[in-house]
């Protein structure tokens, strides 16, 4: 598979400039500030309803923020219509924390809806929608309708659905909730794969520390085809090459604001009591 | 107690401005594209001939009981004759239309319902709109304009199995001649009487697939959202068939005088 077209220069491919977002109910989010770099994984932890996905949803324009400014890819989002949005998710993929499938459609019907929405020929269609499929370990369920599937083949199936359009972002919706731990580290073997192969950009809201961990100290090594352990780690994003190790960036939510933003290593050795739930 | 009044007249002013957007757009996205032609071809499939057994089978059911409703009244006055011209006029114009889109109300506005509604609590609307598909286009069009052409056929073919039940239930019940019944029920019809019915059926068909995508799509919830929004897209379809159909037999009356 190609890798996917992506930024190597060191402006934020995703900016979130002071972002609020309530309902009814008050405010979700008051006022987030952060950014994501070129092939930077940015974990996004914090407890439930602490607006993790809703930072996802407003990064694709799924949702409108109330007040504040998000630029993905050069685009500024927040002030994008329904109209302008629909293209600029193309450039997207987003993996649901439930999988989001359409059950009414097979598995391959599912890979292949962004490729025939991009209107693609069937003829190219077809050989993609076999490499997604083959990325994700999941070949031989093309026929096989979403519900005939497990939970975490469907998980698959959503990831092989992301990256069939090739998107130089893939955001995911916790990813592992809900899973048994063998099967939520298959799905970070997927994230890292497709981190380290293709060089997507990513956000990952999850709550399990672990997984941004994992993300954080691991690599694969497409020589070896194996997960590998990082051996150094360069912090910052400047002069970064193509063959340099991957970054990994937490943000931590509380009660509506970013309570930490940092490398692993900062996370790990902090001694605050909020932060220090996430690591028991 | 006002401000919950205010409040509540207030939200369904929204919802009323909310499927009148909709309803519209679903009209409108017909003029540009993209057009997904196989989800059209799939909706004409599943409300037309998936309807079918059920409008057929109420459809002759109904003209027999009119045979034997009005034959009984006919009888006292020996006029057994005009039972054919009373139960055309009434299956075309007025029966056919407004039951086939009951029915239709009853089976489809619920289905459609129940597939979005489910569809936005597992979230596969917001992953169709996160791969760049414009929900309204997709899923709300198809099933408006597939209710739309498929009503009409649906109340021909009502109209026919109803008007052979009459003829069953004339010949074995009043034992008239089959095409003494045929001619007459025939004959009585006008064109302006084929327009009122053929013109009906568009309405309830725009009418039951929009109440059923607005349902639908506004789902809030979960499963139990799902469960009492297709209740509502039948209640509120039915309830607005019949309610159209008052304002459009009065205009198709007017026009039949005005034009025909």
């Amino acid at each position: 598979m190609t890798p996917a077209p992506h930024e190597t220069g060191t402006s934020a491919v995703v900016t979130f400039a002071n972002v609020r977002i309530g309902f009814d109910e008050g405010d979700v989010l008051r006022g987030v500030s952060f950014e994501v770099m070129p092939r930077e994984t940015l974990v996004l932890l914090g407890e439930t309803g602490t607006g993790k996905t809703l930072t996802l949803k407003m990064a694709a324009g799924l949702l409108k923020p109330t007040d504040g400014k998000i630029e993905v890819l050069g685009q500024e989002v927040s002030a994008m219509g329904e109209r302008e949005l629909l293209p600029y998710r193309r450039q997207l993929g987003f993996v649901f924390q439930e999988g989001a499938l359409f059950d009414s459609i097979s598995v391959a019907d599912n890979v292949a809806y962004g490729l025939r929405e991009e209107r693609l020929s069937e003829e190219e269609i077809g050989p993609r929608v076999r490499e997604a499929l083959r990325f994700v370990e999941l070949e031989d369920t093309g026929d096989m309708l979403p519900s005939e599937l497990s939970g975490g083949m469907r998980r698959r199936v959503s990831i092989a659905r992301a990256l069939a359009t090739r998107p130089p972002i893939v955001l995911y919706d916790s990813p592992t909730a809900g899973l048994d731990p063998i099967t939520a580290q298959t799905i970070i073997t997927l994230i890292l794969r497709l981190r380290d192969v293709f060089g997507v950009t990513a956000m990952l809201a999850t709550h399990r520390l672990q997984d941004g961990f994992a993300l954080a100290n691991f690599r694969f090594d497409a020589e070896s085809k194996r997960v590998v352990r990082l051996t150094q780690r360069e912090n910052t994003g400047a002069g970064r090459s193509e063959n340099s190790e991957p970054i990994t960036k937490f943000v931590v939510y509380k009660e509506g604001r970013v309570y930490f933003e940092g490398a692993p290593e900062e996370l790990a050795e902090s001694k605050d009591a909020y932060l220090q739930r996430f690591l028991v | 107690m006002g401000e919950v009044l205010t409040d509540a007249f207030k939200q369904f002013l929204a919802n009323i401005q909310d499927y009148a957007e909709m309803a519209v757009r679903s009209l409108a996205n017909l003029a540009t594209g993209p057009r997904y032609f196989q989800d059209i071809l799939d909706q004409m499939d599943d409300i037309g001939v998936g309807s079918l057994p059920i409008v057929l089978m109420a459809g002759f059911f109904i003209g027999a009981v009119m045979v034997l409703q009005t034959g009984s009244q006919f009888t006292r006055f020996g006029q057994t004759a005009l039972t054919g011209d009373v139960v055309a006029i009434a299956l075309v114009r007025e029966l056919g239309p407004t039951l086939t889109g009951i029915l239709v109300a009853g089976r489809s506005a619920s289905g459609i319902a129940s597939v979005l509604g489910s569809m936005v609590v597992t979230e596969q609307v917001d992953a169709m709109r996160a791969m760049g598909t414009d929900p309204s286009r997709k899923l709300v069009t198809p099933r408006v304009l597939a209710g739309i052409l498929m009503l009409p056929l649906l109340t021909a073919l009502n109209d026919f199995i109803g008007l052979l039940g009459g003829c069953v239930a004339s010949v074995f019940s009043l034992r008239l001649n089959a095409v003494e019944f045929w001619t007459r029920a025939i004959n009585a019809l006008d064109f302006a009487d084929i327009m009122q019915g053929m013109m009906k059926p568009l309405v309830y068909g725009f009418i039951l697939a929009t109440v059923g995508c607005y349902k639908g799509l506004t789902v809030r919830g979960g499963t139990q959202g799902v469960g009492r929004a297709t209740t509502q897209a039948v209640v509120v379809a039915s309830v607005m068939i019949i309610g159209a159909d008052l304002f459009l037999t009065k205009l198709a009356l007017y026009l039949g005088d005005k034009i025909f």
